[in-house]
């Protein structure tokens, strides 16, 4: 290999980690500073101020863990949490439920159908995430679509009373991310070997059997990627418990909003951001380690 | 060299001439049509227990959905197939008492190769130890001990060809249909794996029915092959019978090479047919001729190996046919000659000559002026 090719290559290795450096690495730099500092009614409304490398040793003195400890203390932040991660969960959960099939039937489906079937999973993103998460409001509240449909159809004589509720919200969460569910089990699903099935039923498997001992099982990848798409998204998400959810629907996004708009503690919502990311990356982190390690395996 | 085993000796078995023998498979009449494409068209087929029986043709001749059938991913539109008696034209295949190896082997890329092998013994859910017991017996039968661990991707071509063939064979089918087995492999090893094949056959006294394009591996292994073409069966029968005896010039032609001439019968006297060729002058042929009537047109074949080169014209009358050599293709073991016979732009005749001497001198060079000829017995009469 010549010297100047080795050098192009080499650029191109360093191009992403170049950006990710830039795009979130030094972001979170600055996010876990601000985390660090004090809230303080000035502009920009923390301290301290970084004023020079001559008082770096005073400027990291007055950096501190308060907001993680005022984060363990409050019941209020733990609650948000935990729903943030019960809802993710369940929203995980049903739109595997629903996914799945969906996936299976458009990985069997005939050749020539797959690419309009695929087509219909992306369509929504076409129309703006907002507008479509708008568009629930309409169908979920009182006398609205849904309660039109169900009454004219005579299976329900009062209003299902849906939104500002969990199952509004759910609903609006399985409906927005099912797609990212979706496009990694079909992928998975396609790409398949049919004649594994076939060498599982020449082998004595019933069809369920086959599917338990070979198609899911070698879905797995496809299942854990799709979860982790679903998840992560769903547990910091704002907008549609905002719109959708209740008084009592606490998530973590509107908690973190609250703290940056509402009460302007930078800080404070920093802390919250970090503490979110950290319960996301680890059990991640802790994944991919297993994965790795059986993949190594002999 | 291989070591001659036991088992490998083949001794007379011609189930097939004996009416009392009782079939283990029985195809009656059986079509398949894919939309409006008849892929098996009322094949009636027997195998018998023990035997080891391959399917012939080319891609698209309905070999595989034929075996297909067998294995019960295929539903016959019309007929029925019978397993020792029992009609299973409708059974699913997971009840069959029939395996499979795959071409593509179809391994379970998430089991290990023990696993593998196992798949079929838990689905008939044997004790634990037993199932321990029959996979290392599988193991060591296609001697792949101590290979359980690891996994399909971590095995050769040849190795995962093996543990297919351990996985289809643990179940102890009483048929084991094998698709194209030997396609991934190279020329040694297949070789190789095809006398094992055989060995293992004539050791376990399962029925195998292999699927193949290929004549050598059909010829090779085969106590009967079946020659198909568009879905039907053209010619049953032993490998030696269908090359030597074929019944038309498309079995001939696709079961070795053969020379096929245009003609028309001259006379008819008992066994002895005259055919005048136009090309190759009068062809006398000792050929158990069934009614040729006077003036028929019929096509002659003669194999490669059967006909004789030589500088000067031979002596007999007949069955010979000046040329010159237009190409020469030394293979080692033979050398094929093309002969051009009538002239500039004339017909390539190919003769296969045995190197028998190591040191002798090539007889024969481009453009020699050279004599075909051949005896009365070699030349076969073929249905176009």
């Amino acid at each position: 290999m010549s010297g100047r090719s080795h050098a192009a290559s080499r650029l191109v290795v360093a191009a992403p980690y170049l950006w990710l450096l830039l795009f979130f690495l030094a972001p979170f730099a600055i996010v876990l500073r601000m985390a660090l500092s004090d809230a303080d009614t000035a502009l920009p409304p923390y301290a301290p101020h970084f004023e020079g490398f001559a008082t770096l040793r005073e400027f990291l003195g007055k950096l501190d863990l308060e907001n993680f400890r005022l984060l363990a203390d409050d019941a209020l932040y733990w609650d948000s949490y935990l729903q943030s991660l019960r809802l993710a969960g369940l929203t995980t959960l049903i739109a595997l439920a629903i996914g799945y099939p969906l996936a299976y039937a458009m990985a069997a489906a005939p050749r020539h159908w797959r690419p309009v079937l695929l087509v219909l999973v992306v369509l929504p993103f076409w129309t703006s995430f907002l507008i479509r998460v708008y568009a629930w409001i309409g169908i979920l509240r009182p006398d609205g679509l849904l309660d039109i449909v169900l009454g004219g159809l005579g299976l329900t004589d009062e209003p299902l009373r849906l939104l500002n509720t969990e199952a509004a919200v759910l609903i609006g969460m399985v409906y927005s991310y099912l797609p990212f569910m979706v496009l990694p089990l079909y992928a998975m699903l396609e790409k398949l070997d049919r004649s594994l099935l076939e060498a599982a039923a020449d082998l004595g498997a019933t069809p369920v059997t086959a599917f338990l001992t070979v198609t899911l099982p070698l879905s797995l990848p496809g299942i854990l990627a799709g979860a982790a798409l679903v998840f992560i998204p769903s547990v910091g998400e704002f907008v549609i418990p905002d719109l959708l959810g209740g008084p009592d629907t606490v998530m973590i996004g509107k908690v973190l909003w609250n703290e940056f708009f509402s009460n302007r503690d930078w800080p404070l919502a920093s802390a919250v951001a970090i503490v979110l990311l950290v319960v996301l990356v680890l059990p991640l982190a802790l994944l991919q380690r297993a994965r790795q390690g059986r993949e190594a395996q002999p | 060299m291989r070591k001659a085993s036991p088992g490998s000796l083949r001794r007379a078995f011609q189930p097939w001439n004996d009416p009392a023998a009782k079939p283990l498979i029985e195809f009656r009449h059986v079509t398949k049509r894919f939309g409006g494409v008849t892929a098996v068209a009322e094949v009636s087929l027997s195998l018998y227990p023990r035997e080891f029986f391959a399917l012939l043709g080319p891609s698209g001749c309905g070999k595989t959905t034929l075996m297909r059938m067998l294995a019960g991913f295929e539903t016959p539109d019309a007929g029925q197939i019978l397993l020792g008696g029992t009609d299973i034209t409708e059974m699913p295949p997971h009840l069959r008492p029939v395996n499979m190896m795959f071409q593509s082997y179809a391994l379970f890329p998430h089991l290990s190769v023990a696993d593998n092998i196992a798949y079929g013994l838990k689905r008939e859910r044997l004790p634990r130890a037993e199932i321990a017991q029959r996979v290392a017996e599988m193991l060591a039968l296609v001697k792949l001990d101590g290979l359980g661990k690891r996994r399909p991707d971590q095995l050769s071509g040849g190795q995962r060809q093996r543990v297919a063939l351990a996985r289809a064979l643990a179940k102890r089918p009483k048929l084991l249909l094998l698709d194209e087995p030997m396609a991934a492999l190279d020329r040694k090893l297949r070789e190789a794996t095809q006398f094992e094949l055989m060995d293992l056959q004539s050791e376990l006294g399962t029925t195998f029915m292999v699927v193949t394009h290929d004549q050598d591996e059909a010829m090779t292994m085969a106590d009967r092959m079946a020659v198909m073409d568009h879905g039907r069966l053209v010619q049953i029968g032993p490998p030696d019978v269908i090359y030597e005896a074929p019944v038309n010039a498309y079995v001939a032609s696709f079961v070795g090479d053969i020379n096929v001439l245009e003609g028309h019968v001259v006379a008819v006297e008992g066994d002895l047919v005259r055919v005048e060729t136009g090309i190759t002058g009068m062809v006398e042929l000792d050929e158990e001729a069934p009614a040729l009537a006077i003036g028929a047109s019929v096509l002659v074949g003669l194999r490669p190996e059967k006909l004789d080169l030589s500088h000067d014209e031979p002596p007999q009358p007949f069955n010979k046919v000046a040329g010159e050599i237009w190409d020469i293709g030394y293979l080692g073991d033979v050398t094929m000659v093309q002969v051009m016979v009538g002239g500039e732009g004339g017909w390539l005749v190919k003769v296969a000559l045995t190197n028998r001497r190591r040191r002798a001198a090539r007889p024969f060079a481009w453009e020699d002026k050279v004599w075909l000829s051949w005896d009365v017995e070699a030349g076969l009469v073929l249905k176009p």
